[in-house]
Parts: C-alpha cells; sequence; structure tokens
C-alpha cells in the first residue's frame, strides 16, 4: 500500500467563501507525489501561519475549536475542544505531545501526513500549543520509517525562521500500545511504553509532572485548516455529531488500496466503490484491529459517522478500512489479529494476558471445528467478563473484533463446526500480521 | 452517596481474597482476577469492603468515598 488517492482529484484548496459546493479534499488538497513533500513556501500559499499567542487570547481559539466540533481521529472521537480546554483549566505550564505513533497495522494516514504534508501537522501542533499555552512540542512518530524521520527534519528546518514553539521529534518503539496516550507518556517519562492508571490522565499530570495534550497528527492537521479557514468552513461537510472530513485508510480487497479523504457521514458503500471492492461488498471491518466486522449487508446501507456506528457497537476508530477478500476466511482473520493482538498485550493486567490469549484460542478452535456448543457460550461470556478492566482499553478493542466476528460470521461458525473445513486456509492473510516488537523503551 | 470500589489491574495479581471476603459485590474470573458486580458499596457492607482492601497483597483493591 503505497500509492494514495482521495476521492476527489488532489486540487489547490479554495479558500472559504468563494461559492460553489465544497471539495472533499481538504487535507489531501495540496498532496504531492509519493517520495516528495510539499515545501513551507508551497504550503504557505494556502495556510497562513499560525497565530501569535501574544496577539490572541487562548480563550478565543479554544472556542474557535469547539465550534468547529472537531473530534479526535486517532480512535477515541473525543472532542478536541474539549480535551484543550481541559489541559488549560489545570492552570499550570502544559505540553503539547503529537501522537504520530499509528501503531495500527492497517493505518496509513498519520504516516502520510507527517511524510508528504509535515506542516500541516507542525502548523496545528503550533496551533494547539498558542491555545493552551505550551511552548513545548513532542512529535512522536514510529521508528519504522525512514521517510516520516527526513520529511519532518527538513520541515523543521524549514520553520526555523518563523518562530513559534520548540519543536522535538521522537521515536517511541513500535508497540501497538505504546500510542496509547498514558503509555506514550509513560515513555516520554523515561519508562516503559506501556499503559499506567488513569486517573491522572495526561491531561491532569503528563510529560514531566505538566498538565499534557496528547492528539493524534491527523486531528492537529485538521486543527491547522480550522485555524486557516475558520469552524464554519471546516463544519460546510460532515455530520453535525462528526462535522469536517476523515481520513480513511482502505486495505483488503479492494484494486485502489491506500489513504481517501471523505466527509465524515459519507456512505461506506461509496468508498468501497472508489477503492474498487467488489459489489455487492464482502464484510469490512471497520475502525482497525480494534474495530469492528460489518456484514455486507450493513455494509451496502452504513454510513461512516460517530452517529451510525455506534449502534452498531463499532466507531471509526483510525479510520482503517479492510475489506474481507471474497474466498476469504473472516474466522481465519479474526483468529489470527485476535491471535496478534494477544502477542500485543503490555502484560500488565491479568484480564488483558489471560483473557486475550483465551479467546484467540478460542476463535482458532471455532474456526478448526474444533469448538462445542459450550465453547461458544464461553467466549460470549469472556466477551462481557473481560470488557473495561484493563488499565488501557486494548483488551476491550479485541472484544469488540470477537464479538463482531461472533455475529457477522455466525454462519461460518456453523459451517466450520460441521464440515471442519475452510476455504480461507488456502490463501494468504489479508490482514498484516506484522513482527512484535521487542522493544519497550 | 456510597462509597466506590475500584480494582488497579497493574498491581492486581489475581490474590482473590476480594472474592473471598466480598462475595456480593466481587467475583472472580476463569484466572483468578476480581470482577466488580457493583461498584458502590452499600453502607451495610463498607466496613468489610474497608477490611478487603486493606488485606489485598497488592494492594490493588481502593475504596474511593
Amino acid at each position: 500500500m503505497s500509492e494514495s488517492v482521495t476521492v476527489a482529484a488532489p486540487g489547490p484548496l479554495r479558500p472559504p467563501g468563494r461559492g460553489r459546493a465544497p471539495q472533499p479534499a481538504r487535507l489531501l488538497a495540496m498532496l504531492p507525489p509519493v517520495g516528495s513533500w510539499l515545501p513551507l513556501a508551497e504550503h504557505r500559499r494556502v495556510h497562513p501561519r499560525p497565530p501569535d499567542p501574544r496577539r490572541r487570547p487562548s480563550g478565543e481559539l479554544i472556542e474557535t475549536v469547539e465550534r468547529s466540533g472537531l473530534r479526535g481521529r486517532g480512535g477515541g472521537a473525543f472532542p478536541a475542544g474539549a480535551k484543550l480546554r481541559a489541559v488549560v483549566e489545570q492552570g499550570r505550564s502544559p505540553t503539547v505531545v503529537v501522537n504520530g505513533c499509528e501503531g495500527e497495522p492497517a493505518s496509513r494516514k498519520d504516516a502520510l501526513l507527517l511524510a508528504r504534508l509535515p506542516h500541516l501537522v507542525l502548523d496545528g501542533a503550533a496551533f494547539a500549543a498558542a491555545a493552551v499555552g505550551a511552548r513545548e512540542v513532542l512529535v512522536c512518530v514510529t521508528r519504522g520509517s525512514a521517510e516520516v524521520a527526513r520529511s519532518l527534519d527538513r520541515a523543521l528546518d524549514e520553520r526555523r525562521t518563523e518562530g513559534g514553539p520548540s519543536v522535538r521529534v521522537m521515536r517511541p518503539p513500535d508497540r501497538y500500545v505504546a500510542g496509547e496516550e498514558t503509555a506514550l507518556v509513560h515513555w516520554l517519562n523515561g519508562g516503559p511504553a506501556k499503559p499506567t492508571v488513569a486517573p491522572p490522565r495526561p491531561f491532569e499530570r503528563g510529560v514531566r509532572g505538566r498538565p499534557t495534550l496528547v492528539q493524534n497528527a491527523e486531528t492537529l492537521a485538521h486543527l491547522a485548516q480550522i485555524a486557516a479557514f475558520g469552524p464554519e468552513w471546516f463544519r460546510e461537510v460532515g455530520t453535525a455529531g462528526q462535522p469536517g472530513t476523515v481520513l480513511l485508510t482502505v486495505s483488503g480487497g479492494v484494486s485502489v488500496p491506500g489513504v481517501f479523504e471523505v466527509p465524515c457521514g459519507m456512505p461506506l458503500s461509496a468508498v468501497l466503490r472508489s477503492a474498487g471492492a467488489a459489489d455487492p461488498p464482502s464484510a469490512v471491518l471497520v475502525g482497525g484491529y480494534g474495530g469492528a466486522w460489518i456484514s455486507p449487508g450493513t455494509a451496502a446501507s452504513v454510513r461512516l459517522s460517530v452517529e451510525d456506528l455506534r449502534p452498531l457497537g463499532a466507531s471509526l476508530g483510525c479510520g482503517a478500512l479492510v475489506v474481507l477478500p471474497s474466498g476469504a476466511c473472516g474466522l481465519l482473520e479474526t483468529a489470527r489479529v485476535l491471535g496478534w493482538l494477544a502477542g500485543e498485550t503490555a502484560g500488565q493486567c491479568g484480564p488483558c494476558v489471560h483473557g486475550l490469549a483465551a479467546v484467540a484460542a478460542g476463535v482458532s478452535a471455532l474456526h478448526d471445528g474444533r469448538a462445542a456448543r459450550r465453547d461458544r457460550d464461553q467466549l460470549r461470556r469472556w466477551a462481557s467478563d473481560i470488557a473495561d478492566r484493563g488499565a488501557c482499553h486494548h483488551p476491550d478493542g479485541a472484544l469488540r473484533l470477537l464479538r463482531s466476528a461472533l455475529s457477522v460470521f455466525a454462519d461460518d461458525v456453523d459451517l466450520h463446526a460441521r464440515r471442519k473445513t475452510c476455504r480461507g486456509k488456502a490463501g494468504p492473510a489479508v490482514l498484516p500480521l506484522p513482527p512484535h516488537s521487542t522493544a519497550w523503551r | 452517596m456510597s462509597a466506590h470500589l475500584r480494582v488497579d489491574p497493574i498491581r492486581c495479581s489475581g490474590h482473590g481474597l476480594c472474592a473471598e471476603l466480598l462475595p456480593e459485590l466481587i467475583r472472580l474470573d476463569d484466572w483468578g482476577y476480581p470482577i466488580l458486580v457493583e461498584s458502590d458499596v452499600p453502607p451495610r457492607l463498607e466496613q468489610v469492603a474497608r477490611r478487603a482492601c486493606s488485606v489485598c497483597p497488592d494492594l490493588a483493591l481502593l475504596l474511593d468515598p
């Protein structure tokens, strides 16, 4: 998955107030070709410099974000304005952390932004720093991408003459849970990149004890455009509960995998069509490995918004969509991913350590046709027993995947129990399972 | 306002004493770790809840006022 496309062809970003329907591509409107990044001079032709905190009061900047209705794009969909306000209300000098870890194997959108549009993310970070009164920004990115490291180096070099907050690039270990905000803060404070028990949350006590704003890279990129074009412009697309556009990483059984930018609330079927999925679509994993399978029937009608997905027990998460190719086995893929998620536990909480391993083995047994009725009941019981009992939500994501698989692939479960064969076995794994890093520091 | 029980899942290593002392509020999962069936502690159980917190070998059971 290297090429990236938008639903609308990238073109010059139209500033607000010029009439006509808003175009879908906003963040990616100026996306340069693969292997290059948008230089500061080009970026500044459309995006003005972030506000000088000495000229614009914090309250006004936060109000701008609140009016936009922006929600976090790292997974939690938490209102960005409320998060900024919570940090400011601590009344102490804060730190801003850009979360570009993107430990989700099916997601590439933060890496895409950081590698090719770094100034969008850095503008957003500078805006957030001005809004909360932070002088320091820590940009956390994966160790795995030389492209991201290079682009940030060059981008920071270009910005040197502009002033703004001090920015440092940090490279936490590439673990699935390392991007969880308490884990990230733990690592930045010199510990292992493992979650800690909250409270205190990072906004109360984070990096070096300071109130800390941890914000996903895409969220900050939106923030940069809200600062440039205003909250009303931002709300021109998207839904009432989730305004703006969203970056989706689409992979699996599609002919055009890559990162797409669409308005929040867009029908999933339209995204699948653009990505060249089979019609009618097969099951789709929405929200990454801690997300939920959506059945083909639901995939044909559901819209990609918080409001539409919540009743299904799903969420957009980090925007990763994986289409199950025809001929692949959803149970097998789920068993593999659950096994991988179990291996990504921080190893701290009993219910996660023991529960995820058991759940992964249980789904493997379903797939192999070794599971009796009482084993299925046990899996369902575990799905509720283990929930909400970890220091972080890593186990809860795995359970969401489990519950959705038991429901969407219920017929496959029966089929495997009767015939003890699987059509998917011959095929390669659809969902990538990166090797587990051994590093926690 | 009743007192509120919670478990620190990182500290807890599943000794299970809490479930023995407070079966009304705590049961154990299949691996011996506590599940709070009810986290609001009724006044009649407050004293025994306090005792359960103090005897937890990991000090992982916490009672918030």
